[in-house]
């Protein structure tokens, strides 16, 4: 058990530190980095989906006046590892999916890079290939693990046993769509490599790790970490597409490296974000549910079919929340990869439980209906007292009170008969829960140090619009025991000490805990009077660290959906969340991710949907007119809301993580609302109008 | 080929030579260093590169730099010129209407855009009555900002911020 920090600052409703320069357009994104005659950078792109190149012919590219480089599999550097092969660019004449990048051309603008890009002429000896995801894929394999270390498959009791004999079952296969992070800001990367200097290699690069971003190019180029400095202020948004480094940072760099001296400008497209840098893998989900009479559930299993490129393997954790979300004596989970001729599937918001909370909320509604039960309550009949999986106790659980505050809130008691009509429209509500695991990484470093009578914090902590920049000061003046004022923390840069990635929603609480560590260190050394320049640096507590407990944040969401009884148009004017994610560090920030987590899953109920084309093997929706995002108008009554809860155990903030729980179970309870106002039951996200309006009397 | 323009942005003026191919919103970034404006798709379908074009938002990457001698561009941080932050954007900050930052300016212009638009008068699809004068409600504002996307889904405050800056009591 930890002794939580005093809070002052922390749960204050501060308003952003990096607002005003947001607000204006000053803070300043990786491609923007003001350096002096930046050349650019453009990527060249397979045009076929398996092969190999058989000719590259670059003269009309180095003939047009302005092109300064341009770079193939025949003339590229050779990289000291290409034991990653998305990392390995322009190494070899393979072709391993359509819209690799085989090609750079580097130019005096923009304009002119592009130009060269298209005159670059490839020709392809072409494979036959494999893109199409199929439940009875052939060669569907048990990868040896699932993201980022789980055991692939679980099993206890005897799931068909209970199937066989229970009161009431459900058996039913719900799938998830192929989905693109697409944050806002494009990938990018600005690099500088100049020889002469003592750290040769700058690169400005949009990521949500500056130090594991340097490791990576460390490995792939034979760098020592010392020649190597990322910087990154500010991120675009990144969902997990910016957690890892993607094919154009090596690009940029290795075109930094071809013009010494000169800062070059790799941006990509957003058509080119469709193939390069990573995507939730579509998932396919097997769904078994058994219950007795009282609709306590007697087996629970789930058996889940992935994608993963053949170059690398992603194996997305999606069966694991059905490992701890209920109660029940029989269970199982399976994962089963394809590897496919396919662009490399990667992090994106909440990997595992965003599509793992889908097939088994909605089955769980479907569980209720067959049962006679309302869904909350059968949610409530199945709470677990220990984690299912590994029998712990929970470090804090409150499922129970958030389904009860939030049916409250939403008016659930008084909600219309299924099939209700107003109109044109028919209307229906509907519910689901959301997990997300409490996670600490175990490296950070904090440094913190007195300076002109403030006390300045240093970490490499990414900020990508979760309010790091904000909320990390809060914590280190309670740490510290000062005004917020007092504190300025910096981030974003390997100069400052290591922190781990912007990822598993474990920034705050991971980052936070060397803040605290440095902070004690810093004063048991110091006292509280230190003089100028007096510095200590602190790691991640690993000493508090608490294994005994299964942590979770826990939520609950309630939907209104209107569906148009004509034309099939969906609105949903209401969607309303309840969280149990520990302390709150600053309730406007967080507010506004745990809204944002639910607008995404909202986008995800309605409208997202990499459509994927099996004969060309590419995504033929890639931009942005066609890969449908939630728009504003889109969005009705939204609210985000939380217990006030005192969770001893997670770590001295009783912080739990918010980025990623609030996109778990919204489009479970999208489906479940349009079910109880149409009758009609969608397994096949997104829940478009022409799926609705073909089933409709 | 290159052309020799003079555009005024944020006040200042500006003489550049461009490609007959640079955007607008590349003229901006890339040859006056005025990174305000955002490319988040370079195809007009994100609102990020939104600016005020001769007083009108405007995306500016679907113009071409060439076509616009002349023109007096405002981005976001031109509505600040003064040091002042402008009513907008102050509303965004105090709502908290945005996460990353990204489309924010592009999201501000609109903003100012479209309390221009109704003040005028102009209707949108939300508009009930196409001849009265429209109201800054929810769904007015939700419409007409939704040409700008915001993937960190800040919508619920977006549309809140704007109808403060609209003089709203909400």
């Amino acid at each position: 058990m930890t002794e939580l920090l005093e809070p002052r600052a922390i749960g204050r409703d501060t308003v952003r530190r990096d607002g005003e320069a947001k607000v204006r357009g000053t803070a300043t994104y990786a491609i923007e980095t003001p350096v002096q005659h930046p050349a650019y950078v453009h990527p060249v792109q397979a045009t076929v989906p398996l092969g190999r190149i058989t000719g590259i012919d670059t003269s009309a590219a180095e003939a047009i006046e302005g092109v300064v480089a341009v770079l193939t599999h025949e003339n590229a550097e050779r990289l000291a590892s290409t034991d990653d092969r998305e990392f390995a660019v322009l190494q070899s004449d393979e072709v391993a999916f359509r819209g690799q990048v085989v090609a750079v051309v580097v130019a005096e603008t923009s304009e002119l890079a592009r130009q060269g890009a298209d005159a670059v002429e490839v020709t392809y000896a072409e494979q036959p290939h494999d893109s199409a995801l199929r439940v009875d894929h052939p060669d569907l394999y048990k990868p040896e693990k699932i993201n980022p270390s789980f055991e692939t498959d679980t099993a206890e009791g005897d799931v068909a046993a209970a199937m066989a004999t229970a009161h009431v079952t459900v058996e039913e296969t719900y799938s998830t769509a192929m989905y693109h992070n697409n944050p806002l800001e494009m990938h990018a990367t600005t690099a500088l490599w100049d020889p002469s200097a003592e750290v040769p290699l700058t690169l400005w690069d949009s990521t949500q790790g500056v130090h594991p971003d340097r490791a990576a190019v460390c490995e792939v180029f034979g760098l020592e970490q010392e020649q190597v400095r990322v910087i990154c202020p500010f991120v675009g948004g990144g969902f997990g597409s910016k957690g890892t480094p993607h094919a154009h940072v090596f690009l940029a760099t290795m075109a930094a490296r071809a013009v010494p001296g000169r800062p070059v400008k790799l941006g990509l497209t957003r058509q080119q974000m469709f193939s390069l840098v990573g995507y939730r893998t579509p998932t396919i989900q097997r769904m078994q549910l058994a219950a007795d009479r009282t609709g306590r559930l007697q087996a629970i299993a789930i058996d889940v079919v992935e994608q993963t490129s053949r170059i690398k393997e992603f194996a997305e954790q999606t069966g694991v929340p059905t490992r701890m979300m209920y109660a029940s004596p029989n269970r199982r989970t399976t994962h089963r990869l394809a590897a496919l001729d396919v662009p490399v599937p990667s992090w994106m918001r909440a990997p595992g439980e965003c599509p793992g909370m889908f097939g088994p909320e909605v089955a769980m509604d479907e569980l209720a209906e067959r049962l006679g039960i309302d869904p909350v309550e059968l949610r409530i009949r199945n709470e677990p007292e220990r984690d299912p999986e590994t029998g712990k106790p929970w470090s804090s659980r409150n499922l129970v009170q958030c389904l009860r505050e939030g049916a409250e809130r939403f008016g659930w008691a008084d909600r219309p008969p299924a099939g209700h009509r107003e109109g044109a429209w028919l209307v229906g509500t509907g519910v689901a829960s959301s997990v997300y695991p409490t996670m600490r990484q175990a490296t950070s470093t904090a440094r913190i140090r007195y300076e002109d009578g403030r006390y300045v914090a240093e970490i490499g902590a990414a900020d990508l619009g979760t309010g790091a920049w904000t909320v990390l000061p809060q914590i280190a003046a309670d740490a510290l025991d000062v005004d917020e004022g007092d504190v300025e923390v910096r981030i974003g840069d390997t100069r400052y000490p290591i922190a781990s990635v912007a990822g598993g929603s474990s920034g705050t609480n991971t980052w936070g805990s060397a803040l605290t560590v440095a902070a004690r260190e810093f004063r048991t050394k110091f006292g509280r009077s230190p003089a100028d320049g007096d510095e200590v640096s602190g790691d991640v507590d690993q000493a508090s660290k608490d294994d005994a407990h299964a942590a979770y944040a826990f939520g609950a969401q309630f939907v209104e959906v209107r569906v148009n009884v004509d034309t099939g148009e969906l609105r949903v004017p209401r969607l309303y969340g309840v969280f149990g994610a520990g302390r709150i560090i600053n309730p406007r920030t967080a507010r506004s991710q745990l809204l944002g987590g639910m607008t995404m899953g909202l986008s995800m109920a309605l409208h997202e949907n990499s459509v994927w084309d099996t004969r060309l093997g590419q995504v033929a929706n890639h931009d942005l007119a066609e890969y449908h995002v939630t728009v504003n108008a889109d969005v009705g009554d939204m609210q985000a809301h939380w217990l006030d809860e005192h969770d001893p155990y997670v770590n001295v903030m009783g912080s739990k993580g918010i980025g990623e729980i609030g996109i778990t179970g919204t489009a479970a309870a999208v489906v479940n609302a349009v079910h109880r106002a149409t009758g009609i039951r969608i397994r096949d996200l997104p829940v478009t109008l022409d799926k609705v309006l073909t089933a409709l009397p | 080929m290159d052309a020799d323009i003079t555009l005024t942005v944020d006040g200042a003026q500006q003489r550049l030579t461009v490609d007959t191919r640079t955007t607008l919103l590349d003229a901006l970034r890339e040859r006056i260093g005025n990174t305000s404006p955002k490319k988040g798709c370079d195809h007009g379908q994100c609102g990020a590169c939104t600016v005020l074009l001769d007083g009108d938002r405007a995306l500016s990457c679907l113009a071409l730099a060439v076509a616009h001698d002349g023109a007096e561009i405002t981005t976001a941080d031109g509505l600040a010129a003064d040091g002042e932050l402008h009513p907008v954007q102050q509303a965004f900050l105090e709502r908290d209407a945005f996460q990353c930052g990204y489309c924010t300016p592009g999201q501000v212009c609109s903003a100012v855009g479209v309390l221009d638009e109704v003040r005028r008068g102009w209707p949108s699809h939300a508009s009930q009555d196409l001849t009265a004068d429209p109201e800054l409600s929810h769904d007015e504002v939700a419409e007409r900002m939704s040409g700008n996307l915001c993937r960190c889904g800040a919508y619920a405050n977006i549309v809140p911020a704007v109808r403060q800056a609209g003089g709203v009591q909400a």
